[in-house]
């Protein structure tokens, strides 16, 4: 209870005042396709090395947690993930918009990610010591099964065929190999210098989402049906709440799952809102809806990832060993300031750490008004004339791929993953699982290659990969979602049959 | 017309040669970092360029901009094939590792690639191993090495980069084998590793060492460099332990300009950069950071890159 003492120092009038520059500036920096939060804090850092350190780090942990929940924004609204994290919002989210439901998706979308936040910063504030064990538990075969169980969920997401999931899935993980590898030092693929450093994540985002639906924009060109102007529905924000509660099964399994893979040490964090997407879709009363602008997608994404922020933060905290790159950006912010984290940051500096993380509590708050203000503003982005839009959101491509590493070649890979997409998508293949392919396939080749190397030197790969009790839980978890996708596949099967029959 | 805008080119041309050296810098440069924003490099980097926009140093502020990717090899590329050489394009380095790098082939530069400048850092590798670790001293560490060869698993922050060069030194030094197992996540990654037990030790920064072992983490059992470091006083180096390894390993981190950079503005730069960074607020913030501070002057610099160019080679022949 230790942190109740320090809620005063978040509200005295200089730090509040950080809190929200930091929360709105984050929700800004968020919304801005290519601006991550890790990028987002490292932008930031300069401008606390003028101020005190728990003041410095209230705008950081605020931003943190703002860019993560404004990273919906673009991914609701132009189809454009602002991070891995905001992959699994733009499968119902965006749809939603383009139903004119833009705003109510906006609502749930704010409301789910505060109720996820609060959540996983209250795991870090009570359970923290816990949790670091169970953060370490996680070692090179664990981190490779647990991306084996990434792939399980490949064939069945956003895609109406398995077998077409499931290949977009191996393009992801084929494109994830160009570059120097990241343990031999190999050289894979490589064509051209800009290629050497691998495909990196937003830039293919960016062209995967975005540049699909800018070519379908440009191709129905002067067609009258442009002047299909969506009627923008509103939404009271009563209603949203009520719908949010409503849909409690998808909050506590997108808020469980977000912060459990939130807290593993370089996995977590990309995975967590796809995975629960993909959860609250196998429990869900109304399986068939996921995918159409259900609701209950945009909750079960959105609040895995902001709940995974609290705990994400567990490694560095107590370990003083970063688990993201995002918690990497922090502790330079930390260091700056002198404080090293650790017991060091708990026993010496309670005033630093505990602020931080009341600020990132008040944070989440303020970041769900805040974004509950501007959902109705924000959604008239849908009466935009399409030809307006289109170029709109391929001038934004263009600079968010720019702006990441300041490269050109980003540019011209985000084009060509784009271009390739947008004919994918014409035989029925899906963005999304191929992004998954691209995101899982490093995590599992690196781990399996670092787990054979120690398994080699020590006890041998069988017992190394098969033995223990978290290696033998995961393989179990991993069959289990094979064996109930391949029964939910037969069942949907005979469902269709019968309505043929019936039909006839 | 033409014959005059010709004229007019000329003349504009040998007006600014030569007044080139006298107003440089007359705008802001710009510093290529090849590792991500918020890593120890860029972290450094930044801090001490904070102050060159001072009078007393070179007048103009100096933006970082981070090219990472493929253990710095992208921004490296970057460097020597694509930047200008105006000297308004600086960058930082790292040695060993874009040598190493060098010296493994597949990428587009070398050291005749590069003019250094000044040096600002090094952080030598240190070994470390869990706090509950049976082993005290390195030679616990080789004994057990000696009775089950090729057994004793130590993780590092990858391949061709300083950890792994140390961990070449300690093998050769001490005539064993051992399981180098390079991380993917870098030295953070390299040292959960130690930290949770998957491997039995570990080469890792003495800076993150050092936050590791006040948390409580890890022991920490010699250091790769000639002497003992400030922030490690009771940590022998491998030398007192018996054996020969000297500092070929340690992270050196400076700035350099790509070749073909006027030899006017080297002059200018490195006369002004080793004094901006013995600025005292530069000098505090690296302190506070458990950032070791190296500063060595340009031709320092080159005697070094030379140094280690011929170490590297002769450690990486056998790979």
């Amino acid at each position: 209870m230790e942190f109740i003492g320090y809620f005063g120092e978040v509200f005295q009038p200089v730090s509040f005042m950080l809190l929200l520059i930091g929360t709105i500036g984050g929700l800004i920096l968020g919304a801005t396709p290519g601006l991550s939060p890790t990028m987002a804090v490292a932008l930031l850092i300069p401008f606390t090395f003028q101020l005190e350190a728990a003041q410095g780090l209230i705008l950081l942990g605020a931003a943190y947690t703002s860019t993560v929940a404004g990273g919906a924004v673009s991914a609701i609204l132009l189809k454009i993930p602002g991070a891995p994290a905001n992959i699994a919002t733009t499968l119902d989210g965006h749809t939603m918009a383009k139903q004119g439901r833009g705003a109510e998706a906006l609502q749930l979308s704010f409301l789910a990610s505060a109720v996820g936040g609060v959540f996983g910063v209250f795991l870090l504030i009570f359970l923290t010591p816990v949790l670091a064990q169970w953060a370490l538990a996680f070692g090179p075969s664990h981190l490779f099964w647990l991306a084996i169980l990434g792939v399980t969920v490949i064939g069945t997401l956003d895609s109406n065929s398995v077998v077409k999931g499931l290949l977009s899935g191996c393009i992801g993980m084929w494109l994830a190999t160009i570059g120097f590898d990241d343990i031999m030092g190999a050289q894979r693929f490589i064509f051209h210098p800009e290629l050497s450093g691998g495909i990196n994540i937003i830039p293919a985002l960016i062209g995967l989402f975005a540049i699909p639906q800018v070519l379908t924009m440009f191709a129905r060109g002067r067609e009258p049906s442009g002047a299909e102007v969506l009627a923008v529905q509103r939404h009271p924000i009563r209603k949203a709440i009520g719908e949010t509660l409503r849909r409690y099964k998808s909050l506590i399994l997108g808020t469980g799952i977000g912060s459990f893979i939130g807290l593993i040490p370089g996995v977590g964090g990309q995975i967590a809102g796809l995975v629960a997407y993909d959860q609250a879709r196998k429990f869900s009363s109304e399986r068939r809806k996921f995918g159409t602008g259900h609701s209950e997608g945009v909750i079960a994404a959105e609040s895995a990832n902001n709940a995974m922020v609290g705990p994400s933060l567990v490694p560095l905290l107590t370990l003083s060993v970063p688990g993201s790159p995002t918690a990497a950006v922090l502790l330079g912010g930390l260091l700056i300031h002198g404080i090293f984290p650790g017991s060091d940051l708990f026993d010496n500096h309670p005033d630093v750490a505990w602020t931080f993380i009341n600020s990132m509590l008040v944070g989440q708050i303020l970041m769900c008004i805040f974004g509950l203000y501007v959902a109705g503003l924000a959604a008239r982005v849908a009466q935009v004339p399409q030809s307006v839009m289109a170029a709109l959101v391929l001038g934004l491509a263009v600079f968010g791929s720019y702006s990441v590493q300041n490269s050109m070649g980003d540019v011209y890979v985000m084009a060509a993953l784009g271009v390739g997409m947008y004919f994918l998508e014409r035989f029925g293949f899906a963005a999304a699982p191929l992004v998954l392919g691209l995101i899982l396939g490093p995590i599992a080749e690196a781990n399996f290659i670092q787990g054979s190397m120690i398994a080699d030197a020590t006890t041998g790969r069988l017992t190394y990969f098969f033995g223990g009790a978290l290696n033998l839980a995961l393989i179990g978890i991993v069959l289990a979602s094979v064996i109930y996708s391949a029964w939910m596949e037969i069942r949907q099967r005979r469902i269709d049959r019968k309505d043929e029959e019936a039909l006839a | 017309m033409k014959k005059l805008l010709a004229g007019l080119a000329t003349a504009l041309l040998t007006l600014t040669a030569p007044a080139m050296a006298q107003d440089y810098p007359d705008r802001p440069l710009m510093m290529m970092v090849s590792y991500g924003a918020g890593g120890a490099t860029d972290f450094q980097a930044r801090i001490v360029t904070m102050t060159a926009g001072n009078e007393d140093a070179l007048g103009q502020p100096i933006a970082i901009v981070n090219k990472p990717g493929a253990g710095g090899r992208v921004g490296w590329n970057w460097l020597a094939t694509q930047a200008d050489a105006d000297g308004y394009t600086l960058g930082a380095y790292n040695v060993p590792h874009f040598i190493a790098q060098s010296i493994e082939g597949g990428v587009e530069y070398s050291t005749d690639s590069f003019e250094p400048i000044a040096n600002w850092g090094a952080d030598p590798a240190v070994f470390v191993v869990g706090a509950d670790s049976e082993f005290d001293t390195m030679e616990d560490v080789v004994n057990w090495a000696k009775e089950n060869p090729g057994k004793l698993t130590f993780s590092g922050a990858g391949l061709f980069v300083g950890h792994h060069i140390a961990a070449l030194q300690l093998e050769k030094a001490a005539g064993v084998k051992l399981a180098y197992i390079p991380n993917n996540k870098g030295g953070a990654g390299a040292m959960k590793a130690v930290i949770a037990g998957e491997v039995m030790g570990g080469v890792n920064n003495l800076s993150d060492a050092f936050r590791a072992r006040e948390a409580g983490n890890v022991k920490i059992l010699g250091v790769f460099d000639l002497d003992r470091s400030d922030f490690l006083p009771d940590v022998p180096t491998m030398a007192e332990q018996g054996f020969d390894i000297d500092n070929a390993s340690v992270n050196f981190r400076g700035v350099m300009v790509p070749k073909g950079t006027p030899q006017e503005v080297i002059d200018v730069l490195a006369e002004k950069v080793p004094a901006m960074f013995e600025n005292d607020r530069v000098k505090g913030k690296m302190k506070a950071g458990g950032s070791p501070m190296h500063v060595m002057t340009r031709d320092e610099v080159i005697e070094m890159w030379q140094a280690r160019q011929a170490t590297l080679e002769e450690l990486l022949a056998g790979l």
